[in-house]
């Protein structure tokens, strides 16, 4: 019997929490610095905004075909949206972006870590993986070499790559 | 209590719209147009129980299998410039050698 009393005020508070995060991730969506700090912010919209708004439906309703179907709303996107934003951050990363906490004053590092992955695609193309193993750790210190040497270079280029994309 | 969830999911889709349109990559756009997508998927239902008929969670469910394959469609676009089976090289490559069908 109070339960039942109990239930709309445990219905509004969810969907409160529920709103309350879809708020705050669209905030974050705007203000952090970056795609791939964008997706935690994405990421927080996804899960508590979708999980607590569906849960607050759910409650409102009681047990039925709707909130079934609700439940199966929440079940998907909680498998589907994390899915989607990881490879939104994989197709930026091998188009060229990188975090912007490895920016400009650690330039000649973010070159040196990213050559390599680069070039290790670049084996896996092609048949000769197998033999290319130790030539492609001299290669990478020589990518190293040239990352030291010549680091202005290589960020032009990645800016250009940047360019690119858009 | 609806209304004031569905004015909320409002606020923030304009947000993650303002995002989409000055979003400096093509990856923010993605992701914006991605969050917007989810909070359509909200909306449609809390639209439905706000107006007394709850089936509208159908077109909810729609709605989130079209965002993400929709999401994923744009993406690898981005990554492989085509939409073929093989992604890019399917354009490439289609004349050449094409595994047989059948």
């Amino acid at each position: 019997m109070s339960m039942d009393l109990f239930l709309p005020y445990l219905s509004g508070f969810s969907l409160a929490i529920g709103t309350l995060a879809l708020v705050v991730g669209s905030l974050g969506l705007i203000r952090l610095p970056d795609v791939f700090s964008r997706i935690h912010a994405v990421g927080m919209m996804d899960t508590a905004g979708v999980g607590f708004i569906v849960l607050g439906m759910m409650i409102h309703e009681g047990f039925s075909l709707i909130s079934v179907k609700l439940a199966a709303v929440a079940v998907f996107l909680f498998f589907t949206s994390p899915i989607a934003t990881h490879a939104v951050a994989q197709v930026a990363h091998k188009s060229g972006f990188s975090p912007v906490a490895t920016g400009a004053a650690t330039s000649a590092k973010k070159v040196a870590r990213k050559k390599p992955a680069k070039a290790k695609a670049g084996t896996k193309a092609t048949p000769k993986a197998k033999t290319a193993g130790k030539a492609q750790t001299s290669k990478t210190v020589a990518v190293k070499k040239a990352a030291k040497k010549a680091p202005k270079k290589a960020t032009k280029k990645s800016t250009g790559r940047k360019g690119d994309v858009l | 209590m609806f209304g004031l969830a569905l004015a909320g999911c409002g606020l923030a889709m304009i947000l993650a719209l303002i995002r989409a349109a000055k979003g400096p990559t093509a990856f923010d756009r993605v992701l914006a147009v991605n969050a917007i997508g989810t909070i359509i998927i909200l909306g449609v239902a809390l639209h439905g129980f706000i107006m007394g008929r709850p089936e509208f969670v159908d077109i909810s469910i729609l709605y989130a299998v079209l965002n993400f394959i929709g999401t994923f469609a744009i993406l690898k676009l981005f990554a492989t410039g085509g939409l073929g089976d093989r992604g890019g090289n399917a354009r490439i490559t289609a004349s050449s050698d094409r595994p047989e069908e059948g």
